[in-house]
């Protein structure tokens, strides 16, 4: 069977190397099968996450040959094996241990989003009446695994480390699914303007790119989000009239 | 002392699955102080994988559903060793459960008419399912999780507990490390609610991910409740089969669901030679009425292959064993045919299995609107648990409830489809309630300190030796040995060899050995889980020995047949003294207006 090397990044969060390992590879392997394999066999300390091992949780985030990327949803065979294959944790969020990074901040962020607010019920029963064309739009954005690589490879994060000011793709994500959620009652445009950061966003669409659900996050919700901001923001008639309305 | 941090809290939740959730998010609302733990980060529990839906009898596309309905498909499923009361509250309050989620923010797929859609599945008489395309665990799991932080909930990411502590008889607490450090928590709580999910790991072939370690199946068993239904296990009919790195990975039933076919090497639909007897009634006899069925004709019976999945995963075992199977092993699943019964087929199949084609597109290099898919049997669920009380779910120990996966009694012998989902729902909301109850009624226990020490001391004993056996070793020979010898085909020769297979496992599990040091260390978690899964790796195999018939999860070679006299109790396990003990409690008699219901419902 073929052999591929690997370095993967070892250390704490002090710091940390790179590490040399060789896994042999057979047909089908994912990067995942390659770390499990040098866990059970040469390096059984090594820390990563994983859960569902098929791109259904979100844990197993990596930076894999500086491609933020699902270890469990990267064959190895479109991967160019006769280089050294390297394997990062995320950059944007402090190192934890080997490939695990600190994500902490991604749930302190969500606690401080306006939760959802449903309208009164349709029917005696205290249910809803919504249409399939009316909720396409935010089924796509609630397909989200929280797997953080768009957080990761945005560069408001990642480079001018904005995490104070900037909730970054996943939760601008989120807030466009309440946002756009038939049901919902709540404004929160607001808040994207002053709290939220919208406006550090500057539609370079990477967070698109890296995305493993394929949500077009930048198209289909930071921009109609930034439009919402901009018309409520700047237009007082529209803001005079979203204050009386429902929404 | 050991050295460790303590934490109180009124009630405390282990698990943060769908019912771990479900459960914190009640208690809170009964206005107590609510601790959640888990061994993973929030929102990535087992019950995200979850895929074709959450059964509901809302009647939404088949007005003719209702809980009676429901209630007795479940009792059919489960072969009549159910807990029936469990399965009356599950069918009556299912419905109200899944509203509850859309006021919390799900947005389940919707019918013409604006209502929460509702799919066909195994064993389920009318469209049952409410869903959101074959990701409904995503959807459930975010729902809570979106809300519960709102709540107050205290949670404990990555922490793993490794034992229950006890005052006296009563549960008051659990000790715990948390995986960055390895620090030991103690967590002291008036109640204590077990929602650790499955077991699926104790077999090398499983849907399950690395956390179904059967962790509170043994937490009880080792504080001293009782586990019922352990030689109950469902083997899903459709798992992947190839590559092999994917194989285990499940093929949702929804697939089925949707008109998909099973079919052996020889291009035969096999599930139309081989019906029971007690589903002939309800079960199309031709393809074209099979077809009709998954399209929505109310008249026609529902297609061979929607049978439920012990019988099918057996039929498949069958073909394969017969040399009728594909060149990996498997046999096909094939929902690409039905681009000669509708016009855009494929761009249909991406909208309603939209995982399952990036699945097999991305890990297989398979177009399942082109190709049949192969499948096999997969691991996949326990149905058998911690005996609990059907209306509070409290276990047989004071102070100590169970909800989801880790807790038995809904599905007796054979779980349908869909109905796990809406048990967590149910039963964790139910669990939420009488936990807070107790914790209201009741003072914090004490804990003395030998016992923390002796669990710590316990705990660290990997890390004292200078060699010894490698944990992933140890839990991947008994993987195999659970694979080959308490499988889907069982018997009493095999299972006696592997009573003593876990024996000399146990005794090399007392011998691990982990290098490097005790931060975030696989190896020494490994180690730790071993334990957890040689306790349910037995207590299967003893309950499946003690079972001499066949019926759902377990068949049996050398028992074929049901036997009568088995369906009038549940077999229990025990620890007495260190050992484990069986014996068998009765099933109470079925009061007569359940039994009517069944009766009516035919
Ligand atoms: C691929 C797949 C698809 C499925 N599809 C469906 C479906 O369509 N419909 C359906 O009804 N059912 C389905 N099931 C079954 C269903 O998903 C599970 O039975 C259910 O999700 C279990 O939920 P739970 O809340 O009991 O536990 P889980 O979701 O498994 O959660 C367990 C929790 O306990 C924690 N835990 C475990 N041990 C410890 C410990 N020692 N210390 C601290 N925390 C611990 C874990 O970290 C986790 O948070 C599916 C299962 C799989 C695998
Ligand atoms: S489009 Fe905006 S959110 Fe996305 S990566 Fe670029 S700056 Fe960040
Ligand atoms: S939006 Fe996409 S990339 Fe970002 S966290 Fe969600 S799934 Fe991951
Ligand atoms: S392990 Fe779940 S997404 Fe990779």
């Amino acid at each position: 069977m073929a052999k591929a090397t690997f370095s993967i990044r070892r250390g704490g969060r002090d710091g940390g190397e790179m590490v040399d390992y060789q896994a042999e590879v057979s047909e089908g392997m994912v990067v995942l099968d390659a770390v499990h394999q040098i866990q059970a066999e040469s390096a059984p300390d090594l820390a990563c996450r994983w859960n569902c091992k098929a791109g259904k949780c979100g844990s197993c985030s990596a930076e894999i040959n500086g491609m933020p990327k699902l270890m469990c949803m990267t064959r190895l065979d479109t991967i160019d094996l006769s280089q050294t294959v390297t394997i990062e944790p995320m950059r944007a969020f402090p190192p934890i241990k080997d490939l695990i990074s600190d994500v902490s901040w991604n749930y302190e962020v969500k606690k401080r989003i306006k939760k959802f607010n449903p309208r009164k019920p349709d029917a005696e029963d205290g249910t809803w009446r919504m249409q399939q064309s009316d909720i396409d739009r935010v089924q796509e954005f609630r397909k989200c695994i929280e797997c953080y690589l768009c957080q990761d490879v945005c560069h408001v994060l990642r480079d001018h480390n904005k995490h104070e000011e900037f909730i970054g793709p996943r939760f601008l994500v989120y807030t466009a699914a309440l946002e756009m959620h038939p049901l919902d009652t709540e404004n929160r445009t607001e808040d994207l303007k002053d709290m939220f950061g919208i406006g550090y966003c500057n539609i370079t669409k990477c967070c698109t790119k890296v995305c493993p659900e394929h949500i077009t996050i930048t198209d289909n919700a930071i921009i109609p989000l930034k439009e919402r901001v901009v018309d409520e923001h700047y237009d007082p008639l529209k803001k005079l009239v979203k204050l009386f309305r429902k929404k | 002392m050991t050295d460790h941090t303590t934490f109180e809290h009124d009630v405390l939740v282990i698990g943060a699955g769908g019912a771990g959730l479900r459960a914190a998010i009640e208690a809170t609302a009964a206005g107590v102080s609510v601790g959640l733990i888990c061994k993973s980060l929030l929102g990535k529990a087992h019950t995200v994988m979850a895929e074709g839906g959450m059964a509901a009898a809302m009647g939404n596309v088949d007005d003719r559903d209702n809980w009676k309905v429901h209630f007795s498909d479940t009792m059919r499923g489960g072969q009549y060793v159910n807990n029936w009361r469990m399965a009356e509250l599950h069918a009556k309050e299912a419905p109200d459960r899944v509203r509850e989620l859309e006021a919390w923010g799900a947005v389940f797929d919707r019918t013409k008419d604006g209502k929460i859609l509702q799919r066909n599945f195994g064993g389920h008489r009318y469209p049952r399912l409410a869903h959101v395309g074959d990701r409904t665990g995503l959807e459930l799991i975010r729902t809570l999780q979106d809300h519960g932080i709102h709540q107050g909930i205290d949670v404990h990411m990555e922490v793993t507990v490794i034992s229950l502590l006890k005052d006296g008889d009563r549960v008051v607490g659990c000790f715990a490390y948390e995986r960055e450090h390895g620090r030991f928590r103690v967590f002291k709580a008036k109640a204590v609610i077990l929602a650790t999910g499955g077991v699926g790991r104790a077999y090398r072939i499983t849907s399950n991910s690395w956390e179904g370690t059967g962790d509170g199946h043994a937490l009880a068993y080792h504080a001293g409740a009782e586990l019922i239904d352990m030689e109950f296990i469902q083997f899903h009919p459709t798992g992947m089969v190839w590559p092999p790195s994917v194989r285990g990975i499940l093929v949702t039933e929804g697939v089925r669901g949707e008109g998909g076919i099973l079919k052996n090497s020889e291009g035969k639909r096999f599930m139309f030679d081989d019906i029971p007897a007690n589903y002939k009634e309800q079960t199309a006899d031709n393809e074209e009425e099979g077809w009709r069925y998954v399209t929505g004709d109310k008249n026609a019976r529902r297609p061979p292959e929607l049978l439920t999945r012990d019988h099918v995963a057996r039929c498949i075992n069958r073909e394969v064993k017969a040399g009728r199977g594909t060149p990996h092993g498997g046999v096909y699943l094939d929902i690409a045919w039905i681009k000669e019964k509708i016009k855009d087929a494929p761009e249909h199949i991406k909208r309603k299995l939209p995982s399952m084609y990036h699945q097999f597109m991305q890990l297989a290099n398979l177009d399942i609107t082109t190709t049949p898919m192969e499948v096999g049997p997969t691991t996949h669920y326990i149905m058998g648990g911690i005996r609990v009380d059907a209306d509070t779910q409290a276990s047989t120990l004071p102070g100590l409830y169970a909800a989801g996966e880790c807790a038995s009694g809904i599905n007796g012998a054979n779980r349908l489809g869909g109905n796990s989902l809406s048990d967590l729902i149910v039963f964790g909301k139910r669990a939420g309630e009488y936990a807070a109850q107790f914790s209201k009624e009741n003072s914090h226990g004490s804990i003395d300190d030998a016992q923390i020490d002796r669990e710590a001391k316990r705990a660290l004993e990997p890390f004292e030796r200078v060699d010894g056996e490698n944990p992933f070793a140890i839990q991947h020979d008994l993987q195999g040995m659970m694979q080959d010898l308490v499988g889907i085909v069982r018997q009493e020769s095999e299972m006696l060899e592997a009573l003593d297979g876990l024996a000399k496992l146990n005794e090399r599990a007392k011998k691990t050995f982990v290098p490097g040091n005790i931060d975030f260390n696989p190896g020494w978690h490994t180690s730790l889980d071993l334990r957890n899964l040689l306790t349910v790796s037995e207590a299967i195999t003893r309950s499946a020995i003690e079972r001499k018939e066949s019926r759902g999860g377990q068949f049996r070679d050398d028992y074929p047949d049901k036997d009568p006299e088995f369906s009038k109790f549940n077999i229990a396990v025990k620890e007495v003294n260190g050992e484990m003990q069986i014996s068998r409690v009765p099933i109470p008699e079925m009061p007569a207006e359940l039994k009517q219901v069944i009766e009516e419902m035919g």
